[in-house]
């Protein structure tokens, strides 16, 4: 997708806020820019909001308030299916396409967009290559596929069409540790050579600290604050502070349970 | 053996009256499909319609069939021709199987992949054809099997108001009280729906495995 404006933000909430159709409020009052090139965090537990901020950046919702820009561009106003092809966009569940190979599951977005079928298999193989999948997966289909492998061909297929944006919704929470651990130092390396901008969400700080260039947490709707991973362990917000007892704490004492 | 000499002997009419039969479930079916499907996708997609829709197709479905047929005759060019009416009549029945396993097939679809294929850009149109339909293909055959199986068994009373097919044999057969004569028309018939619902059954196992 062109950047239209050459240094501003790649992503700009302005004051944005969204209520389900009943006037429950998910999301109050957020403002926050994503640049060029950063890994942004969103960290907080289920019903933070922190999904529907993601599906307010590629027209999955609208505001109900206030206004999303990407590139620019106000969200609203753009063309929703090119909007969405500039955006990669993986999932916790994945939803790869059962009745469709890999091939075909990578190849979804240029397809629709018309490459030639010598171009879309060039990238197919390429794209194995960069999530580190065998090439011989091609012709299997998704239930063939182990739990970290799917994972890796959804990854593969929001990179298709090489968009500057990447959207992220737990996309390692139903892994097994070991293969979430793995996943997690491979797109980290992935991303260091692709300088996408992505918007990641997790509860999981381990997950924020490692992978976030900047990490925004949320409570209830609300953006309490936006902090770098080593400020977010300095940090005096209550919240903050928790997670960092949460996780840092965690391990020893349960591994401790019962001797003291 | 007299029933197998029978057989012959009238092997002629029966195989006109199987034609006759075959020709009212095909047509009825295929009218049966192309109302029916749409209408699954529509009350799929938007809530408003699922009740109304699926409603009056289930109310049509209580109605006894030899009364559709009554209620049927005073309809202008429907009424004018017995096997329009027939067919009328059998394609009112077949749309509910048509119409439910179609909006069951495509609420059944994975929320995720919906979600996916949504965010990855697909258009409405897109996701309708290359997902939903695909995915939910194996459920609405599923529909169309009951639908074809049913109205085998129900065009034999088209018989009654003239329309010809296999019912005609039964209806004889009841007149003259010759049960050679019932057998005549209820064997093709039960054969016809066993095979029906044994292919239909075959593609839909296919389907499935994917």
């Amino acid at each position: 997708m062109e950047r239209t404006s050459a240094n501003g933000p790649v992503i700009d909430f302005r004051r944005v806020a969204y209520r389900l159709p009943n006037g429950q409020p998910l999301l109050q009052d957020l403002s926050l820019q994503v640049q060029h090139g950063e890994t942004l965090v969103f960290l907080g537990r289920s019903g933070s909001g922190k999904t529907t901020t993601l599906k307010l950046i590629n027209r999955l919702l609208i505001p109900s308030s206030g206004e999303v820009r990407v590139n620019g561009a106000l969200t609203a106003e753009s063309d929703v299916i090119r909007l969405r092809r500039g955006i990669g966009y993986v999932i916790q569940d994945v939803g790869l396409f059962p009745h469709f190979t890999v091939e075909r599951n990578i190849g979804v977005v240029p397809r629709i967009e018309g490459w030639p079928a010598q171009q879309i298999q060039q990238r197919v193989k390429e794209l194995l290559h960069l999530v580190g999948l065998d090439p011989n997966v091609t012709s299997r289909y998704p239930h063939q596929l182990s739990g970290g492998q799917r994972q890796r061909v959804g990854v593969a297929r929001a990179l298709a069409a090489d968009p500057a944006i990447l959207l992220m919704d737990e996309p390692f929470g139903a892994l097994d540790a070991l293969t979430r651990d793995q996943l997690q130092r491979e797109f980290l390396s992935l991303q260091q050579r692709l300088k996408k901008t992505v918007v990641f969400v997790t509860h999981d700080l381990r997950e924020a600290m490692l992978l976030g260039s900047r990490i925004a947490l949320m409570e209830s709707g609300r953006l309490l604050t936006v902090l770098s991973p080593p400020d977010f362990l300095r940090s005096n917000d209550p919240l903050a502070a928790a997670y960092v007892q949460a996780f840092g704490e965690g391990l020893d004492s349960v591994a401790n349970r019962g001797t003291s | 053996m007299n029933f197998l000499h029978f057989f012959l002997q009238h092997h002629e009419e029966i195989l006109e009256l199987t034609l006759e039969h075959l020709w009212l479930v095909g047509v009825s079916t295929l009218l049966a499909v192309l109302i029916g499907i749409p209408l699954g996708i529509v009350s799929a997609h938007w809530p408003v319609w699922n009740k109304p829709v699926l409603g009056t197709a289930n109310i049509i479905q209580t109605v006894p069939s030899l009364a559709l047929f009554g209620f049927l005759l005073p309809v202008p060019w429907i009424g004018a021709r017995a096997d329009r009416l027939a067919i009328l009549a059998l394609t009112l029945y077949a749309l509910l199987p048509v119409i439910r396993n179609t909006y069951t097939g495509i609420r059944g679809v994975d929320a995720s992949v919906v979600e996916a294929g949504r965010g990855m850009g697909l258009t409405d149109r897109q996701l309708l054809f290359q997902v939903e339909l695909p995915l939910a293909m194996s459920v609405i055959l599923s529909g169309i099997r009951v639908a074809v199986v049913v109205s085998v068994g129900l065009a034999t009373i088209a018989a009654a108001i003239g329309a010809g097919g296999l019912g005609e044999f039964i209806f004889r057969g009841l007149a003259m009280v010759n049960n050679q004569l019932i057998l005549a028309g209820a064997i093709p018939a039960a054969i016809m729906a066993l095979s029906a619902d044994f292919g239909l059954g075959l593609l839909e196992r296919r389907l499935r495995t994917r």
